[in-house]
This record gives C-alpha cells, sequence and structure tokens, in this order.
C-alpha cells in the first residue's frame, strides 16, 4: 500500500482534514468521510457529471480529481445549495416544480453546474444554460424541463438585476 | 473502479520536477489536470507506480506576450484559452479550437500540456500547435530544448519527449494582421470524442491572395496530419469557390484513415476534407477583412 497523505480540504465551509491514499478521488472523500452523500459517482471516468462539485468556485468532476489535488482548496457539494432553515433554494425550486428530474440520481451535478453558471453569468441565455448541461447525462428527462427551469431563474435574476437599476440608467461597463 | 495505489509526488518547481521525473523515469506519470489520466487511472488501464503532480507548480502557469510570440506555461488550463482575452487577441485560433474540448467541467481542470503530451489523436489542441506552427519548451535534468510542434507529434499517444523530460511550455507565433483562422469539428454529441476535425490558418497580401496557409486535420490519422497539397493549392491565389474545390480535393486526396467505432473511414475522409474547406474559407474571409 502507498503511504498515506494528509489532506485539508473545505467542505461547504467546514474545514476537513483526512488521512487517505494518494490515489482516493475527491468523490470518495466527500461520501465518506465527509458524509457527503449527496455527490453522486455514475461512470467514474468523467463522461456522466453526476459527481460534478465546485472546486474554488468552478464545476470539476469530483471522479477525476485526487482528493490530495484539493488539498488547501475549497469545495461546494449540492448539500450547500439549501436556504438556512432547509428550504430548497431557487434553483432547486424550479427545477422542483418544473419536473426537472425523476430519478434523481444526475441532479446533484447539474445543480453544482448551474450553480457555478448563474454565479458567473448572471443570467444565462438558453445556449449558454444547454452548453453547460452538454456536460451532464441524464436518462430520464430529456433535460428540456432542466432548461426551462433554469430559464425561469435566469428570467427571474434578469428581471431582478432590472429593477435594482432602473430602465434609462446606463450600464457602465457591460461594452452593450 | 478505483486507482490501483501509487506514491504520491507534489513539487513545488521545475526542477523538484525533472529531477523526480529523471530518477524515476519510466515508473512515473506526470498528473497536470488528470483529465485524460485520471480516467485511464480509474480504468486500470494505467498504473504507474508513482504519479509526480505538477499542479501546484506556478512557473507552469505562466502567460507572456513579447516580440511577437505568445508564450503559455503548460499548466494552462482549457477554460483560460476561452477566458483570457490576452490568448484570444494572441491567437485567436486557440479560443475557437477550446469550445469542442470536451466538456465545461473539463476545461476548468483539463491543461494545455497534458492535452499536447498525451497527444490523443483526436484531440483538438495537437492539431492547433501544428497549425499555428507553435515551439514546445521542454525541460529535463539535461537541459531545455525546443522542438517544432509538426515534429512532435509521432504516432498514437505518443510525443518526442523522453521518460525524463517535461513540456513546460508553448511558444505560439501571434497570427497578427492580415492573418486568419479557424476551426471546427464534428462528433456525435457535443463534447464527445472528435470523429474528424480541421484547422486552418491563413496569410494574405495587400491583393487579398494568400501568402501562407496551414490547413491540419484531426481524428483522421494517429497524429495532426497537415495536409501540405491543399496549402500549396491556396498559394498566390484567393480562396474562391474554385480555389476551394481544390483545397477539398487535396484533403480528401491525402486522407487515409482507418474506420473508427460508429464511423466509416469514407465518412471520416469526406468530413475532415469539407471541415477544412470551411476553416479555409473563415481564415481567408477574417484575414482578408484584418488589415489593421
Amino acid at each position: 500500500m502507498s503511504t498515506l497523505v494528509k489532506a485539508r480540504i473545505e467542505v461547504n465551509g467546514t474545514v476537513r482534514e483526512v488521512e487517505i491514499e494518494p490515489r482516493t478521488l475527491l468523490a470518495d472523500v466527500l461520501r465518506e468521510k465527509c458524509s457527503s452523500k449527496g455527490t453522486h459517482i455514475g461512470c467514474e471516468h468523467g463522461v456522466c457529471g453526476a459527481c460534478t462539485v465546485l472546486l474554488d468556485g468552478e464545476p470539476v468532476r469530483s471522479c477525476l480529481t485526487l482528493a490530495v489535488q484539493a488539498d488547501g482548496r475549497s469545495v461546494e457539494t449540492v448539500e450547500s445549495l439549501a436556504e438556512p432553515d432547509g428550504s430548497l433554494n431557487e434553483l432547486q425550486s424550479a427545477f422542483h416544480r418544473h419536473h426537472g428530474l425523476q430519478c434523481g440520481y444526475c441532479t446533484p451535478g447539474i445543480l453544482m453546474s448551474l450553480t457555478a453558471l448563474f454565479r458567473t453569468a448572471g443570467s444565462p441565455s438558453e445556449g449558454e444554460i444547454r452548453d453547460f448541461l452538454q456536460g451532464h447525462i441524464c436518462r430520464c428527462t430529456g433535460y428540456q424541463q432542466m432548461i426551462e427551469a433554469a430559464l425561469e431563474v435566469s428570467e427571474h435574476a434578469e428581471s431582478e438585476h432590472a429593477e435594482a437599476e432602473p430602465a434609462g440608467t446606463e450600464h457602465a461597463g457591460t461594452g452593450q | 473502479m478505483k486507482p490501483q495505489g501509487f506514491e504520491y509526488h507534489a513539487p513545488q518547481s521545475v526542477k523538484e520536477a525533472v529531477e523526480l521525473l529523471g530518477e524515476l523515469g519510466p515508473d512515473a506519470k506526470i498528473l497536470a489536470g488528470g483529465q485524460s489520466l485520471i480516467p485511464l487511472l480509474n480504468l486500470r488501464l494505467a498504473a504507474p507506480e508513482h504519479l509526480i503532480d505538477i499542479g501546484r507548480i506556478g512557473e507552469l502557469r505562466e502567460r507572456r506576450r513579447e516580440n511577437g510570440t505568445l508564450r503559455l506555461g503548460a499548466a494552462t488550463r482549457h477554460a483560460e484559452l476561452l477566458s483570457e482575452p490576452e490568448i484570444g487577441d494572441g491567437c485567436p485560433l486557440l479560443p475557437l479550437a477550446a469550445r469542442y474540448i470536451g466538456h465545461p467541467q473539463i476545461r476548468t481542470r483539463g491543461t494545455m500540456g497534458g492535452s499536447l503530451s498525451h497527444a490523443d489523436p483526436s484531440a483538438e489542441l495537437p492539431a492547433v500547435a501544428v497549425a499555428l506552427d507553435a515551439t514546445m519548451v521542454i525541460r529535463s535534468v539535461r537541459g531545455e530544448r525546443r522542438v517544432p510542434a509538426g515534429d512532435f507529434f509521432v504516432s498514437f499517444l505518443s510525443t518526442g519527449l523522453a521518460e525524463d523530460e517535461l513540456l513546460v511550455a508553448i511558444e505560439f507565433p501571434v497570427t497578427g494582421p492580415r492573418a486568419g483562422s479557424a476551426f471546427g469539428e464534428v462528433a456525435a454529441r457535443a463534447g464527445d470524442f472528435a470523429m474528424a476535425g480541421a484547422a486552418a490558418v491563413v496569410r494574405v497580401g495587400e491583393d487579398d491572395r494568400v501568402t501562407d496557409a496551414r490547413v491540419v486535420c484531426t481524428s483522421v490519422g494517429d497524429k495532426p496530419v497537415r495536409v501540405p497539397a491543399a496549402e500549396e493549392a491556396l498559394r498566390g491565389r484567393t480562396a474562391d469557390d474554385a480555389v476551394l474545390a481544390e483545397v477539398e480535393a487535396a484533403v480528401a486526396g491525402q486522407l487515409d484513415p482507418g474506420p473508427q467505432l460508429k464511423v466509416s473511414a469514407g465518412y471520416k475522409r469526406r468530413t475532415a476534407a469539407v471541415l477544412a474547406r470551411r476553416a479555409v474559407r473563415q481564415s481567408w474571409r477574417i484575414a482578408s477583412e484584418r488589415t489593421a
């Protein structure tokens, strides 16, 4: 057996120190050592996207990341999404309303990818949403309901943005 | 499945990394972004005794543009090719091709040096590096050497890198004015391995006639395939329909791909030829409009 290594990973705001074999995948550390079973493992070679989490805010495959590679970095999983009172957040609620899941196996990864997209793009277009969903396989829904759910959240974000900045205000720096 | 056990090394500098490589050589694999290597480990198609993780070496993330050259550290991630304006300004072909690499969730981890060293014959960046006439900067304990991209790729998953060598940076000539580039690819689904692809870089003179062109196809051989007859057909001419037809015929005439899962050799050859024609047309159009 190979020498054990230590990794210090912030998982959903809590610092976890784990001692692991270097071959241990981030997905397995999350599930087995951090009680974060919301991160699902599907294909285990990067194709299906079920295990997608955010590493320093960026969506990555936790099955294609060794846990030691996450040493000193922060990870966000699907467990971080719910509101403080435990209710579903806006994106999760939209998935619920639009029937954006059936068996739910792929859902955690998809929610994390879309969470990253919403953070960077604000109110992403359908094209941007589809571009992010292309990295995920769902065998139940046919994807359309997920796109509808994400578009609803996007439109809501856009209208909130418009309220915050009344019509007629110059949008400085948007280049539009 | 899970990877087989290995000893893990995390050097902090290129010097330290090449010393480790020199010592461990054939028993070690380099881990960069891991988006090709970790699937191979998980599937146990690879089971190295040592893994040298170069992900914590800052000098491999350099990005410099000077004297008409864009130098990118080997650990530059695919996502950065799309997000960093300096890269697209210097070499527009890099972001044009990067959007075809895997998925957004792969591009956040996968690196340029990793893709080039892995040399998958269906990958985008090897063809792009040949089309842009890039130079590979390679380091070992024996010193540094520089290899043109055209000589770097040897065969299926095989490059000119010796067992003790590390690709540390790639230097791209800045594409510049009166030059254009384009990339096209066909895959069964977005993000899948390409069934055929083509990159083109075209330079024109004051009269919009082509002074220099490169046409390189991917996923149609054991390494990127340059098509000299297509490049020759363009020289001294404008990319009108007759010339573009010659380009397409030259590509179809030269390529000799084998069949692949899902697609026949004929499909790959025809598709690559059409993609090359489109990439040349688009490159020429950009070149003749970029007068600045």
